[in-house]
């Protein structure tokens, strides 16, 4: 279960469940698991190479990813106007729309959608936002059976676990781990044969998908113009959902909007290849309303709930620009932390790059201290991410606001402080210069390698050896150098000519 | 062509033969160095860490120092990046401050793009007197400044007697990332046994690292764990095959 802080009579959640909140010890453990880091290697690093390979298809992929981003940005501009044109557009198609402030609200409402449609049983297709509220607890409480259709998402319903990857839920878990589960599950002999694995889960879901009342379905985009919601699936869950029950439940984050229809292609050339290196999902469905009269299939009802949370405050302030994601998972692919540490290390909903900034966002940025820290920068997020979220700028942007909070320790001030003034004039660079020399020298063995650094340095040496500076500065080489250029110089006088520089 | 050369303050103290071996390859192909004395640091781990207050003096400075530079070349490609990316936005809200850093970020350029972009450099003349095996780590801020890596494997390959292998993960960065590599040394720890790891694989004896702190990372965990390759900047192995013309 996760930690949401609770108190009297009133409830009070965090936006954002919180699972195992201590990224340190987490990161520590899951550094050295080799058996993880092969397995990431094998999925989101695969993925990554996806990604640039069927990028690298289209004639112009570094300008449509400029184009999504504007899109987004000017669709946030205005997203009050796209939000009211969706509302009128799903209505006059024959759908409700329903606006959830926070999580719990969102949860109340598929709830009462379920009771007065008399919905015992609901089939879900993938959605990060009912991750958020955690929705399958809200209903199971009041007696609806919820049971999750997309195989990675079942697998963890099943075993009470929660997703590490915004696209590829259960990453973390082998065939072996999953064979494991169904045995307990189905009570069936032991198997870690995937397609017998996938066979049991196939057999189980067909019978629910006949039974449901309700389907719920996340959006990957919902259409302004026209009212539509899409959906892009690979297993074929999300048409199956949204089909055969009488009910259609979608939620999404009110970020999800897009203006128009035309705008649809250039989001759907960029997720799945972002995602998964796949040109387009096996399946994509634009959704406009419920069945039609003389139509014969689809439900009786579409209810879409689109929900804050927390969205409105992110888009009055400085980090307006992580509303434009499009949860294709990129930057968790690209980060070469994810890739050692793996997602359950980042306790959320939402983990890697995107994650470190949109769970202190939501939840306050003094309950998530280490997430926007634990980054070396290295922009391989920016650079993967389909609209252009410029993560590592947000992130240093977000540790400047710890710093002006408070959150960060005041030692790492003074000593920033200290460290700015010595280099800020020359007697103290080449006192300080000298004085790194000669204590590294002094703490040096044999061939110029230090073992153990002192004191706030010491994290290094845990890891690797540091090096000792050597004798000479580079100062020192440049005197000498510029010395032997000038002596050469007066020598070679007469041949000032042809000195030959060029090869 | 006159040349101020920014030598970073990790390369002036870690690993100067860096430094001078930039010099010495810039002079060879024409270039008149001068080494302004009166630097000192470009103001990245300050700002990385949230203190542009602390990081925009020394911007001052650094603009100050070069002011009269034709062309800022630095070995290191994460300063070269700090000051394209931030120094004129560090300077928001100060007209002259930013026209000074906007005419600064112009002239400056890492060494790899300078020799090829400016100086248009041709290495097919240039030989090592050893048959060498060489791979390349691709230092992260490369992204920033736009260069895809290739530059520099496109010089490697033209001197006489250097073989190149690509680096598996070439891009993924080794894990130094400034205070990360202490604030956060466990993760950092498997990102460099990784590179380092990777680095094993091509069978190389020389990988190509062309940045201070990725240096001294990946040498560091080359150092403790035992590798079979040297982590050289380019800038010395260029200066090496040089050595028999500049005789």
């Amino acid at each position: 279960m996760s930690q949401n802080k609770t108190n009297s009579s009133k409830s009070f959640r965090l936006p954002l469940p919180v699972f195992h909140p201590d990224f340190l010890n987490e990161a520590a453990a899951a550094s050295t698991d080799k058996a993880l880091h092969a397995a990431l290697d094998n999925s989101v690093t695969k993925k990554d190479y996806g990604r640039r390979a069927t990028l690298a298809e289209l004639p112009d992929p570094d300008g449509l990813r400029e184009l999504a981003g504007l899109i987004k940005r000017f669709t946030l501009d205005h997203l009050d106007y796209y939000l009211e044109l969706l509302e009128r557009n799903v209505i006059a198609r024959g759908g409700k729309v329903h606006f959830a402030a926070d999580n719990t609200e969102a949860n109340t409402l598929v709830a009462q959608i379920a009771r007065f449609s008399s919905s015992k049983l609901a089939v879900k297709s993938k959605s990060m936002v009912s991750e958020e509220t955690e929705l399958n607890q809200a209903l199971t409480s009041q007696g609806i059976e919820v049971v999750e259709t997309d195989l990675g998402e079942f697998i963890l319903q099943v075993d009470n676990d929660h997703p590490t990857h915004i696209v590829m839920p259960v990453i973390h878990k082998t065939a072996s781990d999953i064979g494991r589960v169904f045995a307990k599950f189905f009570k069936t002999p032991y198997t870690n044969d995937p397609q017998e694995l996938a066979e049991m889960a196939r057999v189980y879901l067909r019978d629910k998908f006949r039974q449901a009342d309700m389907g719920i379905s996340g959006v990957n985009f919902a259409v302004a113009e026209t009212g539509s919601i899409v959906i892009c699936t690979n297993e074929g869950n999300g048409r199956m959902c949204t089909s055969r029950p009488r009910v259609h439940v979608a939620i999404m984050g009110m970020e999800k909007v897009i203006p128009s229809l035309d705008d649809l292609p250039v989001f759907l050339k960029l997720l799945a290849r972002s995602a998964s290196g796949q040109s387009l999902t096996q399946y994509t469905s634009i959704i406009t309303g419920p069945r039609r009269e003389g139509e014969f299939d689809g439900p009786d009802q579409f209810h879409l709930i689109i929900m804050d949370n927390g969205r409105s405050k992110i888009l009055a302030g400085d980090y307006r620009d992580t509303l434009r994601c499009i949860r294709c998972g990129a930057c968790l692919n690209a980060c070469p932390i994810y890739r050692k540490v793996g997602g359950r290390t980042y306790g959320s909903v939402y983990p890697g790059p995107i994650g470190a900034l949109l769970t202190p966002l939501f939840n306050g940025m003094e309950n998530h201290k280490h997430l926007p820290n634990a980054t070396s920068l290295c922009g391989a997020c920016f650079e993967a991410c389909p609209v252009k979220i410029n993560i590592p700028e947000l992130l240093i942007h977000m540790k400047e606001d710890q710093n002006k909070l408070g959150i960060t320790p005041s030692s790492q001030k003074l000593l920033f402080r200290l460290w700015s003034w010595g280099l800020k004039h020359s007697w103290s660079y080449i006192l300080g210069q000298k004085m790194q020399k000669l204590m590294m020298r002094m703490l040096m063995d044999k061939d110029g390698w230090i073992k153990k650094m002192p004191g706030p340095a010491r994290g290094w040496t845990i890891e690797r050896d540091f090096p000792a500076p050597p004798k000479e500065s580079f100062r020192k080489l440049m005197n000498r150098h510029q010395r032997e250029q000038k002596r050469n110089k007066k020598k070679n006088k007469p041949q000032a000519q042809g000195e030959g520089q060029n090869v | 062509m006159k040349v101020s050369l920014f030598v970073t303050c990790l390369t002036d103290l870690f690993s100067p033969q860096v430094g001078l071996a930039a010099v010495k390859t810039l002079e060879h192909f024409g270039c008149e160095v001068d080494f302004p004395s009166a630097q000192t640091c470009c103001g990245q781990p300050a700002f990385n860490n949230g203190f542009p207050e602390q990081s925009r003096p020394l911007a001052a400075r650094m603009i100050r120092v070069f002011e009269n530079a034709d062309y800022v070349v630095t070995p290191s490609g994460s300063c070269c990046a700090m000051i394209r990316d931030h120094y004129i936005g560090l300077f928001k809200g100060d007209p002259a401050m930013e026209h000074r850093a906007t005419e600064f970020v112009a002239k400056c350029y890492e060494f790899v793009e300078f020799l090829t972009k400016i100086l248009k450099v041709d290495l097919s003349k240039l030989s090592l007197k050893q048959k060498t095996a060489f791979t390349y780590h691709y230092t992260c801020h490369l992204r920033g400044l736009g260069a895809t890596g290739d530059p520099a494997i496109k010089l490697i390959k033209q001197i006489r007697n250097a073989d190149f292998t690509p680096l598996e993960k070439a891009e993924q960065c080794c894990g130094f990332g400034g205070t990360f590599a202490i604030k956060y040394h466990d993760i950092s720890g498997a990102m460099v046994k990784d590179k380092v790891a990777c680095g094993k694989q091509t069978g190389a004896g020389v990988m190509i690292v062309n940045d201070a702190g990725c240096a001294m990372n990946i040498g560091g965990a080359c150092h403790r764990y035992g590798a079979p390759f040297k982590v050289r900047h380019i800038a010395e192995v260029i200066a090496e095959a040089l050595e028999p013309l500049t005789k």
